[in-house]
């Protein structure tokens, strides 16, 4: 659907965005996923054809977005960062004017508007001015906005930036049925809306795509890592004894230790068998389990590494663009377990 | 464009800009038609816009402050950026919505000589031309506006700057006057007219190596020039800038004579501050 190659902007000296490269197939959510000034906005400004780059190419639905403007942008619904609302107009106006602009004929201009309201529950404030309603509504009238002309990609940038926790709640519900019938494209620095939304997450770092994965994959790729919290009702040095020989247990810690009470963290191999292999060796030694947590890699961490691992590769010719096959048996230099991954949105795709 | 025609439109007479606008204009040829030709008893409504050429020193900042800069600051030109149309199409759209806000007290204007032959004989094709020489000028200033208004952000600076250019516009022919009429003088004036088109050229693309070209091929040029033809330069100066003046064009009309030449220069004048305003725009894509 939308295909970005080799994108680079430059303002000044300074880069934003750096030789992007990827490719965003039909009907998923997608989340771009970034530190505040990684290059999101910058991207998604050039995708919709409102900055150029200095470099590279963006296509959609097969049309470039600079020679072709008007083909591609008819398949493109965008919400900026900031709502673009004319505040001295009502939602009805206002739809009514970016239904004209982008063509909808006058015969069926009235039901779409209906429809997108309904969609994005805004009927009861359609004749209001748009100065006088809340953050939440006209964050609603801007998705409105761009569901209009029926448009087959929505791109929204930070679209529950500013709103209470309801609204964000019912935003993304807002995003979540959309993407039953549209591609959905939205940028975020918080991780756990995209992980609770998005299909494909995209994390971004200084410019540059460093992972393109499901939340799944990305959190496996740290599920060697899952640790298990446990209390143990034991001396402290009866601890290790007893639970450094088992099988899948990589390290164990002592976190506290508290009248004949511990507080024991063990690094594991990830195997589920961990928990069971933990209950018979105390249960044998006669020592209670008071508690036992285990605590998975989150996407979080993924995120944290992926992004303060970026500045020390300053060379990496590709952005890691698991879509595109042939790239996947490329040795990848500082994200290797990425392209391990077979991706799951190729079959979707096309 | 129909669609940011309609939309322009809407908002101006949603808000009072329009009406201000209009109030204005009437307002102070409704004074000056007293003044000259009820008070004087004098049939000659041409006279009457004479004076009241100087009110677009108000009115056109005032109408053409916010047409792009708002867009600006409130970020809504993402919205015309992103959405199916092409730069020419908004810019068009827009300055066609100016014209007709325009034109709405003018078609009340066009009523003063009719009322007026109703106590003597108006020359009535005389007037009308003279009021078509008005609206071409007021089209023409409205186009500068609006291309000053996409320069900026912030509207209190597009409202500034357009005052000071409709300002200058005014005044142009009667200060040109003062430059000494030898050819040496008007050698000087232009090189500095050259100095601050390259300003001009460095503050649009913020490109010193641009502005410089420029500067330094009109200048070596225009000494050149100089050089070989020194007597052709005695009082040019003054000569252009009233050829350039368009409320001297407009004048023309006054005077009776149903000028062509204006006409194509108040049309070309509309072009290229359209095309300009429309570069702008593009521009702002590109480096932002």
């Amino acid at each position: 659907m939308i295909d970005v190659k080799h994108l680079t902007k430059r303002y000044g000296n300074h880069t934003a965005v750096s030789d992007l490269t990827f490719h965003i197939g039909k009907g998923q959510i997608y989340g771009f996923l970034g530190p505040n000034g990684a290059g999101k906005s910058t991207t998604m400004n050039i995708m919709t054809g409102c900055l150029a780059a200095t470099s590279g190419e963006v296509k959609v639905g097969g049309y470039d977005i600079f020679e072709d403007a008007a083909q591609a942008k008819r398949l493109i619904g965008y919400l900026p960062e900031q709502p673009p609302l004319y505040l001295d107009r009502t939602p009805r106006e206002y739809l009514t004017f970016v239904g004209q602009a982008k063509r909808i004929p006058k015969g069926e201009l009235k039901g779409q508007i209906q429809r997108v309201m309904e969609t994005t529950q805004i009927t009861d404030v359609a004749d209001r001015l748009m100065k006088h309603l809340s953050k939440g509504y006209k964050q609603r009238v801007g998705i409105a906005q761009a569901l209009l002309g029926d448009p087959e990609v929505i791109i929204l940038d930070e679209p529950t930036v500013g709103l209470d926790p309801r609204q964000i709640i019912e935003i993304r519900e807002l995003i979540t049925s959309l993407g039953e019938s549209h591609t959905v494209i939205l940028s975020s620095h918080i991780l756990s809306e995209v992980q609770a939304i998005c299909q494909t997450i995209m994390i971004i770092s200084k410019g540059r795509l460093v992972a393109c994965d499901t939340p799944e994959n990305l959190e496996q790729l740290f599920a060697g890592k899952t640790t298990v919290e446990l209390t143990l009702e034991a001396e402290p040095e009866e601890v290790a004894p007893l639970l450094e020989p088992l099988e899948h247990i990589r390290a164990v810690e002592l976190k506290r230790a508290t009248d004949s009470r511990c507080d024991v963290e063990l690094e594991t191999d990830g195997s589920e068998d961990v928990c069971r292999e933990i209950f018979f060796a105390c249960s044998g030694a006669a020592k209670p389990i008071l508690r036992m947590a285990t605590v998975k890699a989150s996407l979080e961490d993924v995120f944290i590494e992926l992004t303060s691992d970026a500045p020390e590769t300053p060379v990496q010719p590709e952005a890691v663009s698991p879509e595109e096959p042939e790239q996947e048996s490329e040795p990848e230099a500082d994200v290797p377990e990425l392209t391990v991954e077979p991706e799951t949105g190729e079959e979707e795709a096309e | 464009m129909k669609a940011i025609f309609k939309h322009e439109l809407a908002s101006y007479f949603s808000s009072v800009t329009a009406f201000v606008f209009g109030a204005f204009l009437l307002l102070f040829t409704g004074i000056y038609t007293m003044s000259i030709c009820i008070s004087s008893a004098s049939a000659s409504f041409e006279y009457v816009l004479y004076y009241v050429g100087f009110v677009f020193l108000i009115i056109v900042p005032i109408l053409t402050m916010r047409v792009i800069s708002e867009e600006r600051k409130q970020k809504t030109d993402q919205l015309l950026y992103s959405l199916p149309l092409s730069m020419t199409q908004v810019v068009m759209g827009k300055c066609l919505a100016l014209l007709v806000v325009f034109a709405v007290p003018m078609l009340i204007i066009c009523l003063y000589p009719l009322v007026l032959s109703a106590f003597g004989s108006v020359y009535l094709p005389e007037a009308y031309g003279t009021i078509l020489g008005f609206f071409l000028l007021g089209a023409s200033l409205i186009a500068i506006g609006m291309f000053i208004s996409s320069l900026t952000e912030s509207q209190a600076v597009s409202a500034g700057l357009c005052f000071v250019v409709m300002l200058l516009n005014y005044f142009i022919s009667s200060l040109a006057s003062f430059v000494s009429s030898d050819a040496y003088a008007s050698f000087v004036a232009f090189a500095i007219l050259v100095l601050l088109l390259g300003l001009v050229v460095w503050l649009m693309t913020k490109n010193s190596f641009a502005a410089w070209v420029t500067i330094v091929v009109l200048e070596v040029a225009l000494t050149a020039y100089y050089l070989l033809f020194q007597d052709s330069f005695a009082g040019l100066f003054a000569e252009v800038m009233e050829g350039m003046s368009l409320y001297e064009r407009f004048y023309q009309f006054v005077y009776g004579v149903f000028d062509i030449t204006a006409i194509v220069y108040f049309l070309t004048v509309i072009g290229v501050f359209l095309f300009l305003c429309v570069q702008s725009m593009e521009k702002r894509r590109w480096s932002e």
